[in-house]
């Protein structure tokens, strides 16, 4: 194979990576802008930032974002790595095809469709939208992130490390949670971080089950942005960005390492 | 080999109680049946082998064993105690995995620990017990390291740590040399026999390579589609073939079929296809009559191969021509083939370094063998 980089798998880097990433680092940059004016650089300055944790309303909504995170990652987490081993596990049980599916039906179903299903079942169980209706949607969107990234380790799991663990006088529970639950343990905190990160920057399904009380970052930053660009944002979205980044590299730092250990 | 190691049979005495016992054990996969109304007897302290071709069943029955599987029907009774409804992790027996199967995340020592921690062994004695374990298999070294830093014949040895670590009644071993290379996979076989002497456990190996199977144990069963074929001694196995499958499944054999001629001073008479005169056969046990069919077994290196024509009146007299000549070293085979097309597989020990005008390429030669060196297999 050819290794060395030629000019035209340079420009087509180059292009390709430029498209993808160009409106972001503008982004990026303008987050540090003295100037109040969105589009003109006057220098650079670390103002934003500071306004931003001096704004209680945007600060807020930043720490209900966290709040809900955090909590409907777990309980995906939970779900998805449950899902897991019965697909994985449980042979071949009369629907699995459907229940497999529709396990996956959340990543391609449009996120509007997703949130406004979600918002009419909450309504038809008179369930007060705030808080807990924006957890439990996020729950349902990314528990199939987890299933899949769990599932697929555990299709690569050697069970006759199970079947040792047995033998040599474990039971069942105590197997799982000494020799099952260790290994596959880098695929669940993946799937955990991937979860989290979908649900801090989800705005669609947000906005459909959010109530008075509870407003998300992304939300604030849209209906902020609605009343004309302010800096502030900027570095809000900054922000946001460095978190996600950090969430998707170290899922799939994780995901890899537990490849490579099971290679060797 | 194995029988001659030492005098132990208690398979032919018939007070002795047998450790395990299949009673005709069926085991069914949906339509697919992998073990047939089997029936067998294993003794404490044999080195016993399941030795059959892939998809023979002998896996399942070892899996039925060590409680991985359930049997569809019959019984398995291991001592007194019966094994039906007993989890894997209650019973008396540990299993040697083909992939090792060693906890990635553990290290050596806390591998061969893992079976002791779970039968709440006090610390102190459970680093004692390890100690012994992997001065028995030579890794007292590598206790720290990690299986993946681990040669595929250390891993193997640390399984076999695991699985000895808890002293089980009975060690099962699935195709436990089949990822090492042959120089190893002797040694090892040696190791292995001299560590289940020491023991003196009851060692049961599943394989598929008969020259294992004939190396280490002390009896082998030859499985074939759920059903054990024979269950001998290596020696027998290897001379008293019960079955054509057996004969052509365990070591090289020649295969004459014919018809019975009749019997004569005790001598079987079998007529061929391959010679003008009968074959006389030599093979007492066999009850046959006139007119049957039967299928004779010689194996290559019991064949004599010479140039010049045998005395007259010699029996078992075939000739052909020379096909191919492999050396090995040790042995040369020639392969013969016969007037009527067949070729025979004819082995010579090279005693001596060298020879003045061997047997070459195309020449006409004469293939004889005695008596008793067949055996008659009724088809």
């Amino acid at each position: 194979m050819n290794r060395r980089l030629s000019l035209f798998n340079v420009t087509s880097l180059v292009i390709g990576f430029a498209f993808l990433y160009l409106p972001i680092l503008l982004l990026v940059i303008y987050s540090f802008n003295a100037s109040r004016l969105v589009t003109v650089w006057g220098g650079f300055s670390t103002q934003w930032y500071g306004a931003l944790f001096r704004n209680q309303a945007l600060m807020e909504a930043a720490w209900v974002t966290l709040r809900i995170a955090l909590l409907s990652a777990t309980l995906a987490t939970v779900l998805g790595t449950l899902a897991a081993l019965a697909l994985t596990r449980y042979g071949r049980f009369p629907g699995r095809t459907l229940f497999t599916g529709m396990v996956y039906a959340p990543m391609v179903m449009p996120e509007v469709i997703t949130g406004l299903s979600l918002l009419l079942f909450f309504v038809a169980i008179d369930l007060d939208r705030g808080f807990w209706t924006i957890t439990l949607a996020h729950t349902t969107l990314t528990m199939c992130f987890v299933t899949v990234v769990v599932q697929s380790r555990l299709m690569t799991f050697d069970r006759s490390l199970e079947e040792a663990a047995m033998d040599l006088g474990a039971p069942p529970l105590r197997t799982f949670f000494s020799v099952t639950l260790p290994l596959i343990a880098p695929s669940i905190v993946a799937g955990f971080l991937l979860a989290f990160t979908l649900s801090m920057d989800d705005l669609v399904i947000a906005s459909f089950n959010a109530g008075p009380g509870a407003t998300t970052l992304p939300i604030k930053i849209y209906s902020q942005v609605r009343l004309g660009l302010s800096p502030e944002v900027n570095a809000a979205s900054t922000i946001l960005i460095g978190i996600v980044t950090l969430g998707v590299i170290s899922a799939t730092l994780l995901s890899k390492r537990s490849v490579l250990r099971k290679a060797h | 080999m194995g029988a001659v190691r030492r005098a132990f049979a208690p398979w032919s005495n018939p007070d002795a109680k047998p450790l395990i016992r299949f009673d005709n054990v069926t085991k069914r996969f949906g339509d697919a049946v992998a073990v047939d109304h089997l029936s067998l007897n294993i003794f404490e302290g044999e080195f016993f082998c399941l030795l059959g071709p892939s998809g023979c069943g002998k896996t399942t029955l070892m899996r039925m064993l060590a409680g991985f599987e359930t049997p569809s029907e019959g019984t398995i009774t291991l001592g007194d105690q019966s094994l039906a409804g007993v989890p894997p992790y209650r019973r008396p027996v540990n299993m040697m995995f083909q992939s090792c199967a060693l906890f990635p995340h553990m290290s050596v020592e806390k591998n061969i620990a893992f079976g002791l921690k779970q039968d709440g062994m006090p610390k102190d004695q459970i680093a004692e017990r390890v100690g012994e374990m992997l001065r028995l298999v030579q890794l007292e070294k590598l206790a720290r390291r990690y299986p993946s830093q681990l040669s595929g014949g250390q891993r193997q040895r640390v399984a076999l740590a695991r699985a000895l670590a808890k002293k089980p009644k009975v060690l099962l071993l699935d195709e436990p040399l089949g990822a090492l290379d042959k120089k190893l996979r002797e040694e090892t076989q040696f190791e292995l026999m001299d560590i289940q002497h020491e023991l003196g456990m009851t060692f049961v190996v599943v394989t598929h390579d008969q020259e294992e199977a004939m190396t280490m144990a002390d009896r082998i069963a030859v499985m074939d589609h759920g059903r054990i074929v024979q269950v001998a001694t290596p020696g027998e196995i290897y001379e008293q073939p019960k079955t054509r499958f057996i004969a052509e499944f365990v070591g090289d054999v020649n295969i004459l079929e014919g018809h019975v001629q009749g019997q004569e001073n005790g001598l079987w008479r079998v007529q061929t296809g391959y010679a003008q005169a009968p074959l006389t056969i030599d093979d007492p046990d066999e009850v046959l009559h006139s007119g049957q069919a039967v299928a004779i077994a010689v194996r290559p290196e019991k064949m004599v191969i010479q140039r010049d024509p045998p005395r007259t009146g010699a029996l078992n007299v075939l000739t052909g021509e020379v096909w191919d000549i492999g050396y090995l070293g040790d042995w040369t085979v020639y392969r013969v083939k016969l007037a009527t097309g067949e070729i025979l597989r004819v082995t010579r020990a090279n005693a001596s370094r060298f020879v003045e005008n061997p047997i070459d390429w195309d020449e006409q030669v004469y293939v004889t063998f005695a008596p008793d060196a067949a055996v008659i297999l009724a088809e």
